[in-house]
This record gives structure tokens, sequence and C-alpha cells, in this order.
């Protein structure tokens, strides 16, 4: 690590540059805007609650008195007569994860003031969830229509249902608000707003492109807590 | 501090301790205090009546609105424990008190008292007010956010209440809303009334979470100029910490009661095992009773230190200020804040030996139990060795310090009773246990706060409360307390069993009867008085004698603002610059008896200041 230096501040590497930020008056993480730091430790926060949700799902799955239905068959499509399994979570996590990497382009142009490209790669981005939150509407009400219900299920154990519904529910319901928040956005790339620091709607707080990387440190967030749920739930 | 000290060697120490932590290289000048490094904060100013006093993102009077309306519930909270004194000691006056009633008036107290009571004020009110002031910054770091956290707390509040007048009443499942029999036909308040306590308890999560991420931002990265963690007044690092613990408790209470409200609304079996009624197998099947006592002890009892660690912290700085003598051993305090917050993610199933766990389970938790104890004890050794030849002065505030102590360690005794399996088992759910856990997560946090209240109360309304009043207050709460719950650690010894609505004619029971009428008598009278600091605190507003800056002439930055009480802003023009711990009292050859924060190393160049 090469050292750097924030506001005449040098940042010393290693332990020892850990120890003296800790130590030191003012701030803890030097250089680190207020907004970021705030993100971090929500998400931290939000480990906790999946954690929660994924814990309890293991705990639920391992003491029912039914088995559990075979997640392969259930998550399977039909093409042209053929069962593929998990072929539409294959498709919705790569869509996911491909909105990651937009999205990481979109922090990278916004710092450069590229305001087109940052605006178009979050536009991409929002489409992308957009899409992931479409499928996943697809994928409950196939569920649905083969009578899958959060109280129980013809496959097998009635906390199946339950457990999905909620553990996805609750993970799609982090998608939307993080979709709304990538159009709100993408306006206000386009409409110039970080450009000119215009104040916040709400806040009063001027605007400026750190701001995108906090939504990009939300979104990304989103993303792995997926990689858990398609590790436990479709692939288990 | 010995009498031999070298002045000249104390003041070459500091100026090159005040440096090490900084820039690296030494610089000559012993007053150097590193440049901002942030920029001023961009202030929201208020325009209107609505901006400044009811929307407002004002971190002191956010702090206020908690306060009030924690208090409100509080109020609300003595008036349940009243009413059931009342069906204990005097059944024959309590004749429109169903057992129903009973149960609900149990559940509701110890809620509110846990939850929206003493987390709220300790977190809410003086986080709010303290943190900001007292780590030099403007204002919470994120204004807007705070406003919506107090909102969200109101609205919390206003469904909690609302459940009051919901038809079936209020749950009436005990404060712990073990499943299945809390979203079951038969337990008061089933339908609505557990619906809506979820629903509460899920609104002050979502409240908690947007203020307890302004308190940790501001303390972490919103510090004034030389205000290091390690010159941190002690309440601000146990806020910190209690912060900390709520920020990664809270999940699981969260977790719970979304699942909780899925079973009740839904049908989900997440909790519901097969259960037989009236010879009928209901709907439910499958799910874990035993997971939503892990999912919920998992919040609750870093909830215990989330309401006990800003106790600590204050009672700490109330116990230099008023004993005027530096607190002992500041980072041995530190420490073990932080190693009590550590530790207590590790405790939480001492809540659940009689669950029917596997008994290695239960001696692990023991064993962590018991370590706690640790940082504890070294906590209260260090307030006594504060205390020990001091100069203290025997006011209000001391009163209550010194309450606290006694009473905590009182409570924290009991705890290693408790602690232990085999003493705990039979003990379970006896009234030996409320007194434990009232004494020392009710009455020893409520002494602390009584005593931040007498000691801030200048600052926050810039008149002094009448210390006759407060001595009354003092008194009657602090015998009132002890004649509430000594009592009660007999009854659990002889085997009351806590909850129950009324005990019949059952052997032991009859010899009680005039125990549970003196406990009774006691809590009608400890609660009145309480009225007395409301009384006072309006007395005092009207026609109280005002205070002069920095009355109790402490150290730490809050008393140190442009105005009194502060204004937007906090400071003035400019941000004060830190030097020191606040804790430089009676500094020999000082000229007072406390040098302030902001004093510069060189004003004080011939005093034997300690090393921070």
């Amino acid at each position: 690590m090469s050292e750097q230096k924030i506001d005449g501040f040098e940042l010393r590497p290693g332990f020892k540059g850990m120890a003296s930020d800790t130590g030191s008056d003012q701030t803890m993480f030097k250089g680190v805007h207020w907004g970021k730091a705030m993100m971090w430790i929500f998400l931290l926060s939000d480990t906790f609650v999946f954690s929660c949700f994924l814990i309890s799902y293991m705990k639920g799955r391992g003491s029912t008195i039914v088995d559990w239905p075979n997640t392969s068959e259930v998550f399977s499509l039909y093409v042209g007569g053929v069962p593929v399994p998990l072929l539409l979570i294959a498709i919705m996590t790569f869509v996911l994860i491909t909105s990651s990497g937009t999205m990481a382009l979109a922090v990278k142009y916004g710092y450069e003031k590229n305001r087109k490209m940052c605006g178009w790669l979050i536009l991409a981005t929002a489409v992308g969830g957009l899409t992931f939150v479409g499928m996943q509407v697809f994928e409950w009400s196939k569920l649905i229509h083969e009578g899958v219900r959060p109280w129980g299920n013809p496959f097998g154990a009635a906390q199946f249902g339950s457990f999905f519904f909620m553990i996805t529910g609750f993970h799609g319901f982090h998608v939307s608000i993080g979709v709304i928040f990538l159009f709100i956005y993408t306006y206000k790339v386009f409409a110039g707003h970080y450009d000119s620091k215009k104040r916040g709607w709400f806040t009063k707080m001027k605007g400026d492109y750190v701001e995108i990387e906090i939504l990009g440190l939300y979104w990304h967030f989103v993303d792995l807590v997926w990689v858990f749920i398609f590790a436990f739930f479709y692939l288990w | 501090m010995s009498d031999e000290y070298d002045n000249n060697k104390s003041y070459q120490a500091q100026s090159s301790e005040v440096l090490d932590g900084s820039a690296g290289s030494i610089n000559p000048d012993m007053d150097y205090v590193r440049p901002a490094e942030i920029p001023e904060q961009d202030l929201y100013h208020a325009h209107s009546f609505i901006e400044k006093w009811i929307f407002c993102q004002d971190a002191k009077v956010i702090g206020v609105q908690y306060f009030l309306t924690a208090v409100f519930t509080g109020i609300v909270g003595l008036i349940l424990s009243w009413l059931m004194r009342l069906q204990l000691g005097f059944p024959e006056l309590a004749g429109f008190m169903t057992a129903e009633h009973y149960y609900q008036f149990v559940t509701m107290h110890g809620m509110i008292m846990v939850v929206y009571f003493l987390t709220a004020l300790f977190l809410g009110g003086f986080g709010n007010y303290l943190i900001p002031l007292m780590v030099g910054a403007r204002d919470m770091v994120f204004p807007y956010v705070n406003m919506l956290s107090f909102w969200m707390f109101f609205v919390a509040v206003a469904v909690l209440m609302a459940s009051f007048f919901v038809p079936g009443g209020p749950t009436g499942a005990g404060w712990t809303l073990y499943p299945p029999q809390t979203i079951l036909e038969g337990t008061p308040g089933s339908g609505t009334g557990i619906l809506l306590m979820l629903i509460s308890l899920s609104l002050f999560v979502i409240g908690f979470t947007m203020g307890g991420l302004n308190y940790m931002i501001t303390i972490l990265q919103a510090r004034t100029r030389g205000m290091t963690l390690m010159r941190m007044p002690l309440t601000v690092w146990g806020i910190f910490t209690a912060t900390v613990l709520a920020m990664l408790a809270f999940p699981a209470l969260l977790v719970s009661a979304i699942m909780m409200t899925l079973d009740k609304v839904l049908q989900t079996s997440f909790f519901m095992p097969t259960i037989l009624k009236a010879g009928e197998v209901l709907e439910y099947g499958g799910g874990s009773p035993i997971l939503f006592q892990h999912l919920f002890w998992f919040f609750g009892h870093p909830e215990v230190y989330i309401v006990a660690l800003p106790a600590f912290g204050i009672v700490s700085d109330l116990i230099s200020v008023h004993a005027r003598k530096n607190i002992f051993g500041y980072r041995m305090m530190v420490w073990a804040i932080v190693g009590i917050g550590g530790l207590s993610f590790f405790v939480w199933a001492h809540h659940m030996y009689v669950s029917g766990m596997n008994p290695w389970f239960g001696f692990f938790f023991a064993t962590t139990t018991l370590i706690i104890a640790v940082p504890t004890a070294m906590k209260v050794y260090n307030w006594i060795l504060t205390l020990w030849r001091g100069n203290i002065r025997i006011n209000t505030v001391m009163l209550w310090c010194l309450g606290f102590i006694v009473t905590f360690v009182n409570g924290g005794i009991t705890g290693i009773f408790l602690g232990n399996v085999s003493v705990d088992v039979p003990l379970s759910d006896t009234y030996f246990v409320v007194a434990h856990f009232h004494m020392v997560m009710g009455i020893a946090p409520l002494m602390v706060i009584m005593g931040a209240v007498y000691h801030w109360f200048p600052l926050v309304a810039g008149k002094m409360l009448s210390e006759t009043l407060g001595k009354w207050h003092f008194w009657i709460t602090f015998l009132g307390a002890y004649s509430i719950y000594f009592p009660m650690h007999y009854l659990g010894f002889i085997g009351v069993p806590r909850r129950y609505f009324e005990m019949y004619d059952s052997p032991y029971m009859t010899s009680t009867v005039g125990m549970n009428e003196f406990i009774s008598v006691a809590a009608f009278i400890v609660g009145a008085a309480q009225f007395i600091l409301v009384f006072n605190i309006i007395k005092t507003l009207k026609t109280g004698k005002k205070a002069e800056q920095n009355p109790w002439k402490a150290n730490s930055l809050e008393w140190y603002t442009s105005t009194v009480p502060p204004e937007h802003g906090n400071f003035g023009e400019r941000l004060p610059v830190v030097h020191r711990w606040p804790y430089d009292f009676s500094v020999p050859g000082a000229k007072d008896d406390f040098i302030p924060q902001t004093t510069a190393p060189s004003e004080v160049a011939n005093t034997e200041v300690e090393k921070t």
C-alpha cells in the first residue's frame, strides 16, 4: 500500500497506520465521507438481519416433521418439455451480478465527472434491478400457481413456502428500494444536481458524486446477500 | 500522583503524548493540535415554528423530544405497576381487574419500561443531547435522518398505546412474547393486540437504526480538533458501545417480530409446533418455539447492556465531577465498557436454562455469564476508588450516584446467583428473578437517569433544580425501592411464582400476605415520589434561580458552549479545541480545582496533570 495524503495528513500503511488513525483526533476513518461510513455500518446491521433470517431458515429446515421439498425439481423450468433445474435462478443471478458491474462503472465515471456515462450506467443498473424483480415476480407467481403458499405446499414441509417467500421477499424488498433510488439518482445525474451541488429535496444537503458510491455500496451488498440466498435456498 | 512528582517531567511527558497520536513529526509547540480535517458542517437552520420545535433537525431538541416521549411512556408503565401491586397487595380493592387485565399490565409494563422508556431515554434522549456537545460537533452528522428517527419512535409509541384501545386489549403474553401461547386464542390480546405490539417493535427498530447510525458516525467521524477517542467523556463511550450493541442486537428482534407476525397473519409455522386444542389439531405444525427464544434473547441480553452501559458511562462522569477527582482508571473503564459489550453477545441462553436445552449449553453460558462479572466488578471498584479521598459534594446528584453503586452491586450479586444453572433452575420464574432484574436494570439505571437530570438540567433549561425537593425525591425513592425489592428476594426464596394473578390458598402464600401488602404500599409511595421531580421541574422552569454557566465546575465541552442553553450549532463562531481529557479535577498546582478540556498545556505548565 502506498502512502496517501488526505488534507495534509499522512496516512501510514499497515497495522501501525490503523492504530495511529484510531488514536488520533477528529476522525477514525481518515478521509471517509460521513455518508459512506454510515452506509458501511448500516450494512453491518443489515448483515445481522439477513444472518438471523438464514440461521432461522437452517434451524427450521433441520427440524421439520415432514421432508423438505426437492429443490432442484421445484425450482426447475421446462424448456421444450425437458426440466432444466435452476434455469431461471441462473439468469436472475447473472442479471443481478451484471448490474453490480455497471454500478461499479457508474461510480468510476461519477468521480471522473463524466455525467453522461455515469447516468447511462446507473440507468442500466436500475433496469437490471428491475429485471431481477420482474423475474422474481414471475418465479413467485409460478410457485403460487403450483400451489406453494406461505402456510403449506404440495411438495413437502410447510416451512418451505414460509421461509422462501419471507426471505426472497425481504431480499426483493431491498432490491426494490435500491431500484427506486437508482431511478432517482439517474434523474439527479442527468439533471446535473451533483455538478451544481444542488441541495437535496428533503435533507437540504448539497449533492455530491459520493452519493453514487454510497448507493453502490448498498447495491453490491444486496447482490452479495443474493449469493448467500442462492447458495442456501437453491443449491442446498 | 505521588507528592515527589517532577513538574518539569510531567510537562515533558504531556507534550510528547499529545503529539504521539497525531501527525508523526514532533512539533516543538506544546499547544499544537492538528489542523481541521473535516470542513465546517453545513447546518440547515429552521425557518418556522414547525421546523424549530416539531420536525426539528437540531439534536438537542430531538433529545428533549425523545426524553419527553420516553417519560410519558414511563409514566404509563408506572401506572401499570401500581395496578399490578394493587392486585397483589390488596386484591379486595382491585375488583375491577380480571386475570386477563393483570397479564396485560405485566406485559405492557415490561415492554414499555425496557424498550420504550429506558432504551429511548438513554440513547435517544441523553445520546442526542450530549453526543454532539461532548465531542465538540455542531450537530449530529445526519440531522434530517435524526429527525426521522424521533418521529419513527413517536409512531411506534402511538401504535403501542393504540393497542390499549383495540378489541381484546394489548397483548398479555409476558414481555418475552414466547410462542406458541402469544398468538393463540386464550391469551389476552392474541388478536389485534399482539399484532400492534409486533408492528410497534419493528417501527422502533427502524427508528432506532436511523438514530444509531447518527450516534456512531458522529462519535467516530465528527469529533472536534484534539478530541481523541481516549479523551472522550465516559458518557460518550457508554452511549457509543450501547449503540453498537443495539445495531447488532435489534436485527434479531426485528426478524423474530417479522416471523411471528407471519405466524399470526399468514398461519406460517416458524415458531408453532403441532398443537392440540380441545382435541382438535390446529393448522400449525413443525415449527420451533425454542428458535424464538434464541432470537429473542440474542436481542434481549445485549438489550440489558444497552440500558446499562450508558448508565455506567454517565455515572462515571457524575461521580468524577461531584467528587472533584479524576475517574480512577479511565482506560480500564473504557476497556471494561467495550469488554462487557462484546461479552454480552455470548450470554443470551442464560435466560433459557429451563427451556430444555442441552446441559452442556447451560454450562457454557453459565461460564460466560460469570466472566462478564469481572469487567463489571472492575467498574464498581473504580467508582469507589474515584470517591476515595475525593472532595465529595453530597448534593442530589452525588446521592443518586451513591444510590446507584449500592443498588447495582446488590442486583449484580443476585445476578451471580442466577447465572449458575443449578441455582437458577429452582429460582426460575419466582420473585427472586423479579427482584434481581428490577434492582440491576430497573432501579440502578433509573438512579443514574435521575442523577443525570439533576446534573444536566441547568444546561438544558438554564435553571437550577431545587436541591431540597431533590433530596426528598432521592431518599423516598432509595428507601422505598429497597422496601419493595428486598422482601421480593425473600418471596422468591420461599417459592412464590411470578406473573401469577392470585395466590389462592396455597399454604406458603398465606404467610406472604403481609409482605405483599407492605411491598404494595412502598410501591405506591415510590411511584408517587417520582412526581416530586415533575413538580420540581415545573416549579423551577417558572420560578427557579437562573443557573450560571457551568454551575458544577465540570470540564467537558457541553458546559463551554457560547450560550446557555446552547443554541443551534452549539459552539458559536469557532469549534472548541481540546487539549486534555475531561477529568482534570483538583490538579495540584492549578489555579482552580478543575481544568477545562479546552485549556492549552502552556496555560497550566506548572501543574501535575495526568497524561492523557
